[in-house]
């Protein structure tokens, strides 16, 4: 039994919203960093879904660069976190309000 | 086959609802890596073997341990804590527009007209036929990733060495 596309897709809109209700309820920056690879790792599926139905490697293929690009960013992003712990003492998202007027 | 991808897809979504609902940052992370696991899980179900490896290894693997090295650096033990201003109306707001975004992919979805399925390729996702595709069709993406993984590392470093004046 194959399992059609359009469960993939449910499954990869439902993990979708859940990154997004995260990234906006959230304070915890690292909290919000961790929706945002969860929203990440839901768009994979829907193309590793798409992959498995149009029997085509290309799916795999940009599922493979969004695996790199989420790597460089989390490094850089769990830099910025850091530095921001270090000068501003909390990494609560509405304690950042330096470019706010 | 069915079976086995609802019960992969209800740990991936149980997981991933403790990530976002429940306050402790070091829990969420510990259910985010079974929430990769889970959909490593259903790449395995989508003959695609070979992403499955790389998110356990990539994701589950290395990630997760740059998650957990920072929220050990960063001591954050404690539950997150109440703001000094309630914001309920925002939260409540935020969600019901989370949910706005949903129904537009679903709708979305709904919308596009799939062509029908190809007849099934004889070893798609071995590791084999990626490696063929990543240095042929794919050579110049790979190139360019490798720039953008130094440019990461450097500005890791940068960033995590020197304070932010």
């Amino acid at each position: 039994m194959v399992v059609p596309v359009t469960y993939y897709l449910a499954l990869s809109i439902a993990l979708f919203t859940l990154g997004v209700i995260g990234v906006i309820i959230r304070r915890n920056a690292i909290v919000i960093f961790m929706s945002i690879e969860m929203m990440l790792n839901s768009v994979n599926l829907a193309f590793i879904g798409f992959a498995d139905y149009f029997k085509a490697v290309d799916g795999q293929m940009f599922v493979f660069f969004v695996l790199t690009v989420a790597a460089a960013e989390v490094a850089v992003g769990l830099a910025l976190i850091v530095a921001i712990y270090r000068n501003r003492g909390s990494i609560y998202v509405d304690d950042l309000n330096i470019l706010k007027w | 086959m069915q079976t086995l991808f609802f019960v992969l897809g209800a740990v991936a979504l149980i997981s991933g609802g403790l990530v976002v609902f429940q306050p402790h940052p070091l829990r969420s992370a510990l259910w985010l890596i079974v929430n990769f696991f889970a959909v490593a899980g259903i790449y395995l179900l989508a003959h695609a073997e070979f992403i499955a490896a790389i998110q356990v290894i990539v994701y589950a693997g290395a990630i997760m341990v740059l998650f957990l090295f920072v929220i050990m650096l960063l001591n954050l033990r404690h539950p997150e804590e109440a703001p000094a201003i309630p914001h309920i109306g925002q939260k409540f707001l935020g969600t019901v527009l989370a949910g706005f975004v949903a129904l537009l992919m679903i709708y979305g979805f709904t919308q596009a007209k799939l062509p029908a399925a190809k007849e099934a390729l004889p070893g798609l996702g071995n590791t084999e036929m990626i490696a063929r595709s990543l240095f042929t069709d794919y050579l110049l993406p790979f190139e360019v990733t490798s720039v953008l993984l130094l440019v990461a590392i450097v500005g890791a470093v940068v960033l995590a060495k020197s304070r932010l004046k």
